[in-house]
């Protein structure tokens, strides 16, 4: 039987935004759940290992602890039913939260695409490496290649070249004039300029080339080196490490399993966060790619709507601004053409089960291509290749099952005893 | 200085020492391990996306096989197996 808890307001995720939101909530005299998957708060920006939080992220931690909302850790929400139902697991063991507002906030997840190569050892994330050197990887002496899109490259090679590593090349997909653009309307984020400044200064002996991208990783058991072209020039670098990623997805299985209207690939809110489901609001990352400032502002919106008062206006006011920001990311790192060519026919696509690209050829959508070729169904559910595939053929992702990740049976269970039966046992 | 103390662990049978608080991908990373599985087609993979998403870290842990080394903090005494 699972464990049955209740609250006003259920927040899901447990990064900036889910926790502006909960903190808020529970400030405004609601009873909060704040259901997170990780042990710790902070989500993937947050990250950080016991004793080393950092210091914005401190004061949000802080604030939530004295606000009475309860945190969730170890929690993952499998299902979403009713007006609101959740069910997942907590720490191994099957719960259910029932609740009369949600707001998610799931995040986001890293964008890649498919080029030869790619499943080597050593070719990893850019988000990817972050996430590693925050829970304590050392690439110190490594030779590093970062090639991909979107403005994690800065932090990322600022990062890898803090702790020791010798970054030859971060290679930035989208051509210079769009870059540019994207800097000079910063002027409404200086914070954003500084950071910018300070990670450009922590590589500044590397170069960051726009209009560059990755056609080929090449090595035997990993990675040794990589092949870069600009579009007229090809080189290959010699590198035992590749940073790869395009920029950030929105992860909405959760607001697409409870029926919200998705625009794009963002969950589409209005200006109190709510979405086309009442009650139900989603705040920063999952409703549109836009950064920390972003989320932290929708959060307190979603938190204040979903704990039943007004959303001041200046905090709308902020979270408008991000969602222009948000709207600016996605114009300057558009996605070049070239990139849909990269694939060879013998380019794995879905890396859980081996597809090749030359499976994908006569399937006429990513339905039918998942019950032809498989792809999609491992343990990663299509993360990696569903977004991909979207992009490489135009085909719009399946329908989202129950569960949305990989479950113990005992849950499975524990979900399926709500559900009519077909025959008892 | 190194704030974190080190606690034993065992990878593929081979003991080695793990900075505390790191999580399983990370111990493996820094003891020179780059392949933690091999894929249904027989390819050797490591971690791609680092925050529990892709699977491509799972390792077996403790004769668990297809735990994300990514999500999972080190703990004293683990057993770690790679190549599953």
């Amino acid at each position: 039987m699972a464990e049955a808890l209740a609250a006003d307001v259920a927040v899901v995720g447990g990064g900036p935004a889910g926790i502006a939101a909960a903190a808020v909530a529970a400030e405004a005299g609601k009873r909060v759940l704040l259901l997170e998957e990780n042990a710790r708060p902070g989500g993937q920006i947050w990250r950080h290992r016991a004793g080393s939080i950092p210091p914005k992220a401190r004061r949000w931690i802080e604030r939530l602890a004295r606000s009475g909302a309860v945190r969730v850790a170890g929690a993952a929400v499998h299902s979403i039913s009713g007006a609101f139902v959740l069910s997942g697991e907590a720490a191994g063991a099957p719960i259910t939260v029932s609740a009369r507002t949600l707001v998610l906030a799931t995040g986001a997840r890293e964008r890649f695409l498919p080029f030869p190569g790619w499943t080597l050892p050593n070719v990893i994330g850019i988000g990817g490496a972050q996430a590693l050197l925050k829970s304590g990887v050392s690439f110190s002496q490594r030779r590093v290649v970062v090639a991909g899109s979107g403005p994690l490259i800065l932090p990322v090679a600022a990062s890898l070249a803090r702790g020791g590593a010798r970054v030859v090349v971060a290679a930035e997909q989208a051509p210079r004039g769009a870059v540019i653009r994207f800097a000079l309307g910063l002027w409404r984020h200086p914070e954003l300029v500084a950071h910018a400044a300070g990670y450009r200064r922590s590589f500044f002996r590397t170069p960051y080339r726009f209009g560059t991208w990755a056609l080929e990783a090449r090595g035997r058991d990993r990675l040794e080196e990589v092949v870069l072209t600009d579009g007229d020039e090809t080189w290959t670098e010699r590198g035992d490490l590749l940073c790869t990623g395009f920029g950030l997805v929105p992860s909405t299985e959760l607001a697409r399993l409870a029926g919200c209207r998705i625009d794009g690939e963002d969950v589409g809110v209005d200006e109190r966060q709510e979405t086309s489901v009442e009650g139900l609001f989603c705040a920063g990352e999952a409703c549109g790619i836009g950064g920390v400032e972003k989320a932290l502002a929708e959060g307190q919106v979603a938190g204040c709507a979903a704990a039943g008062r007004t959303p001041r206006r200046s905090r709308i006011a902020d979270a408008r601004r991000g969602r222009r920001h948000a709207g600016a990311i996605a114009r300057a790192f558009r996605l070049r053409e070239e990139l849909r060519s990269l694939p060879r026919p013998d380019t794995i696509v879905c890396r859980c089960e081996d597809v090749l690209t030359a499976a994908f050829s006569g399937a006429g959508s990513g339905r039918e291509a998942k019950l032809v070729t498989r792809a999609g169904m491992g343990p990663c559910q299509g993360r990696v290749c569903g977004p991909a595939l979207r992009y490489l053929f135009g085909w719009e992702s399946d329908t989202v099952r129950v569960p949305i990740s990989p479950v113990s049976i005992g849950t499975l269970a524990a979900i399926d005893a709500g559900a009519p039966r077909k025959e008892d046992e | 200085m190194n704030p974190f103390p080190r606690v034993p662990i065992v990878v593929d049978d081979r003991p080695i020492s793990a900075e505390a608080g790191t999580t399983v991908a990370a111990a493996l990373v820094n003891a020179g391990v780059s392949a933690f599985r091999t894929s249904l087609g027989g390819s050797p993979r490591g971690p791609l996306c680092g925050m529990g998403i892709c699977h491509e870290c799972r390792v077996t842990i403790d004769g668990i096989p297809h735990r994300r080394s990514c999500v999972i903090e080190v703990a004293e005494g683990m057993r770690i197996e790679t190549r599953g």
